[in-house]
């Protein structure tokens, strides 16, 4: 196989054009770039649409970049400028140079789209032509613009989405509850608790614990005051897998609180704020009423835990792990899409029933 | 057993609480493999949430400045610059036994220190012995740790990992098995072969058996001949010492090359689960026929590099490197042609080749398809039809590449082969694991898929011990190839006259 060297950066610009023209423009481009490694053919795997304000455009683009080397093979980019009634497209193709043996070359192609809120409404017809055909498509719209939202969730089997956003705690849950009925939902926040579902998964995992999974007397949650949905989410899934009845939690000082139904046992929830920069999880306490306790906290160089046996024996000790900041949340999300998790749905169902 | 109902959907399953103990933690390999790997799975929070870390060798040494070294490799070998305070947590978690591994004392202090562990923990943690010593060690050490009544744990799983070479011959391999399984079950025993962890290798079962279109002509009426070449532009370099006792027969050909040969030619498993994949693998072998002394000189063709240019640089020949004995007879270069004696596969050659110094590195897989059976146009004017070629990438950039017959653009019916390339990097959207942090937690999780088991090492050495006897017995000087050159022309001899080795 001839190695790779990878064209550089292809790039092609019009005003007032159509999707026809641009299309056409992506084969040129694809050609052009092959004309100069002969040979070379990118193989893809997933197409991505964002859409967002057009003040919002910059800041998307760069949170895309911060995801590295997690990017969908084809991202359309619509940019939506209220009053605007002329689409302008820029399309790039461009590929990263092997450095070295092992190397992998990624090969990336992005359509900016400026398109106007009246074009919002058929907004289909004007990017379905620009997605790969056959390859899943990754819907994204950082800013929530519903209408567009609504326009191209035909051609989308993935919806990108982050429940945090929201400024109404109830709205991002029903937000991802709406989008599930049409869309397989791949929900930021919860990704952000995925090392903690993992630890408290791992905890409980050996066999002589498993039993006290069905004991938990109480679950309290900490988090960045902006994150109380991910926080729900985390409930919602300890309700969906262990098969709670959950209830509307009450609101205390600005702070979540109530019980759950596990079988003839009551399981008192709370969520706490606590001061911390980064959004999402800050800290998880469970009780069980076999005595024992886990706590799980944000700590430097990974989650730090501190349990207590069903004898009162306290241990403490790191969980290893690096912070995937928010670029590798993102990126995650991008690679997710690929995948299936069966447990999102019925946690974000739960968490609806918190709130 | 009760389920535990949280594990669904998670990628990342629970690993159980382990101490690892590498047996010559202040090695090369451990530098450069074993503890940048450990790091990156301490990264991205994939060890187990309870994890301690014991070196030992003979070298003198305090926990500190085990640490210290540690930190020193993985900051230069690790694919990611480590994270400060990952890092710090992990030191914290090292810690350092020093003794010779024939020495009682050490053991006594091992199982001082897995149990001062467990007492931390208040719990019992499974334990991994990584032996990467050298191979004259390994049998000792499973005795010890036997001896020692290491090798049970009770209401805790115990394993063994040992590094190649897995014996330098079928007696060597069967004496290792028998210590390694009088001593440990074959369940707790991962033997490893690197090439299994990489993703490239992998992503071989998955080319086969996730795509429906491949599997009508993956077979002998369809596959002339199959081509596997593991190329090297270097030499032997600070390697020498070891090379010049083994070769090239028994340092790639007898482990990763069969390894690839049998995830070309496996049947598909009914599941991927360890013993179903292995007893594939273990049947391939088993089709291979036993090479007669006779056989040799027509199956198996050696040689060593002699001086030349490589890159456009003049390089020494195999003997003149430092390190090398002058009257060396050890190869540089091997080339096989195989047969598997089964419905699939009979009377398809399966030519093995590779060598130091060749034009460039790369490992590929070639299947050359037979010719169509009739030309309905003239081939006049063109450089003709060629029969299609299927080439798997293994490194150093993994893709598929297939040659198609197309028409050159024109008036006339003129066709010239073209390519069409696929790389699995341009699609995939995350950095590859390095094959070490895949095996690694492999062990750690129990999961042996990716390791050999006793019977497929017996078998690969099975094929090729009679090929290093028959070699012993035959003086040199060896055929020479020039450094930088395609091999030698010896290699040809085993095709027919109809058959070429790619191009390297």
């Amino acid at each position: 196989m001839t190695p790779a060297t990878g064209f550089r950066h292809v790039v092609w610009t019009a005003q007032g054009t159509t999707p026809a023209e641009i299309e056409a423009a992506l084969r040129r481009l694809l050609v052009e770039g092959q004309t100069q490694v002969a040979g070379y053919a990118p193989a893809r795997a997933l197409n991505m649409v964002c859409i967002v304000d057009k003040d919002a455009a910059k800041e998307v683009s760069a949170r895309l970049q911060g995801a590295g080397r997690y990017l969908a093979s084809r991202t359309i980019i619509c940019s939506v400028e209220r009053g605007r009634d002329r689409i302008d497209a820029m399309a790039e193709i461009s590929s990263d140079t092997p450095s070295g043996p092992g190397e992998f070359a990624l090969v990336r192609e992005l359509v900016t789209l400026e398109v106007g809120d009246q074009h919002l409404p058929r907004l289909e017809p004007i990017v379905d032509p620009l997605v790969m055909t056959d390859l899943p498509t990754v819907l994204w719209s950082p800013s929530n613009i519903d209408e567009g939202i609504r326009a191209l969730m035909p051609l989308s089997q993935v919806v990108l989405m982050d429940s945090v956003d929201d400024s109404d705690l109830a709205g991002g849950l029903r937000r991802a509850r709406d989008l599930l009925e049409s869309a397989y939902v791949v929900d930021l926040a919860w990704l952000r608790s995925t090392p903690w579902r993992e630890r408290v998964a791992a905890t409980f995992d050996p066999p002589n614990l498993r039993p006290d999974l069905h004991a938990i007397t109480s679950v309290t949650v900490r988090h960045h005051p902006e994150s109380a949905v991910a926080g729900l989410l985390l409930i919602g899934w300890l309700g969906s897998r262990l098969g709670w009845k959950l209830k509307k939690l009450d609101t205390q000082n600005g702070e979540l609180a109530g019980s759950a139904r596990a079988g003839r046992r009551d399981v008192q929830l709370l969520l706490e704020h606590a001061p911390q920069e980064v959004r999402g999880l800050a800290g998880l306490t469970l009780e069980t009423a076999t005595g024992r306790r886990l706590s799980l906290d944000r700590g430097p160089g990974g989650l730090h835990a501190h349990y207590v046996n069903d004898r009162g024996d306290e241990r403490e000790w790191t969980v290893l792990g690096a912070s995937r900041g928010e670029g590798g949340i993102l990126g995650e999300g991008i690679r997710q899409a690929l995948l299936r998790d069966p447990t999102y749905a019925p946690a974000a169902s739960s968490a609806n029933q918190l709130v | 057993m009760l389920e535990n109902p949280l594990v669904e959907g998670l990628e990342r399953l629970p690993v159980h609480p382990t101490s690892l103990v590498i047996f010559g933690a202040t090695g090369d390999l451990s530098h450069r493999k074993i503890l940048p790997a450990i790091y990156n799975l301490a990264h991205e929070g994939a060890l187990p949430e309870r994890f301690n870390l014991v070196g030992t060798a003979r070298s003198a040494m305090s926990d500190e400045q085990f640490r210290e070294m540690v930190a020193r490799a993985i900051r230069e070998f690790s694919r990611r610059p480590p994270d400060p305070q990952v890092l710090e947590r992990l030191l914290e978690a090292s810690s350092y036994v020093p003794g010779a591994v024939d020495e009682d004392a050490l053991y006594d202090a091992l199982q001082g220190v897995l149990t001062e562990f467990e007492e931390e923990a208040g719990r019992r943690l499974n334990r991994c012995f990584y032996m990467a010593t050298a191979p004259r060690f390994f049998a000792v050490i499973v005795r010890q740790l036997g001896n020692h009544g290491l090798e049970h744990h009770e209401d805790a799983e115990v394993r063994v990992v040992i590094e190649k070479p897995f014996g330098t011959s079928l007696a060597e391999a069967e004496q290792l098995n028998r210590e390694l399984l009088s001593v440990f079950e074959e369940r707790q025993v991962f033997r490893i072969d690197h090439y299994l962890g990489k993703e490239t290798v992998q992503n071989l079962l998955a080319f086969r058996f996730a795509n429906g279109m491949f599997e009508p002509w993956w077979n002998r009426n369809f596959i002339d001949n199959v081509q596997i070449t593991a190329a090297e532009d270097v030499g032997v370099g600070s390697r020498a010492e070891y090379y010049d006792k083994v070769g090239a027969l028994r340092d790639l050909i007898q482990n990763h090359m069969l390894q690839l040969l049998c995830h070309v030619a496996m049947e598909p498993p009914v599941d991927f689960s360890a013993d179903e994949v292995r007893n594939e693998k273990v049947k391939v072998l088993r089709g291979i026929p036993t090479p007669t002394p006779e056989d040799v000189p027509k199956i198996a063709v050696r040689a060593q590099y002699g001086p030349g240019t490589v890159g456009g640089e003049a390089v020494p020949g195999y003997v003149e490197e430092p390190g090398v004995r002058p009257d060396s007879t050890i190869e540089t270069f091997t080339a096989l042609r195989l047969e598997i004696d089964s419905w699939r596969w009979a009377g398809v050659p399966f030519y093995l080749r590779t060598g130091k110094r060749l034009p460039r590195k790369v490992t590929e897989i070639a299947v050359m398809l037979k010719p169509v059976p009739h030309l309905g146009f003239s081939q006049e004017g063109s450089i003709g039809v060629r029969p299609n070629v299927l080439v798997l990438t293994i490194q150093p950039n993994e893709g598929v590449s297939m040659s198609l017959a197309a028409k050159i653009p024109g008036t006339r019916m003129r066709i010239r082969p073209v390519n069409m390339e696929f790389l699995y990097g341009t699609s995939f959207l995350s950095q590859s694991p390095e094959a070490y942090e895949r095996l690694i937690l492999d062990v750690m999780r129990g999961d042996a898929t990716l390791f050999t088991r006793n019977d497929e090492v017996e078998e690969q050495w099975r094929v090729c011990d009679p090929i290093v006897h028959t070699w012993e017995q035959m003086p040199g000087p060896l055929p020479q190839y020039p450094a930088g050159s395609q091999g030698p022309p010896e290699a040809n001899q085993l095709m027919t006259p109809e058959e070429s080795w790619r191009r390297i």
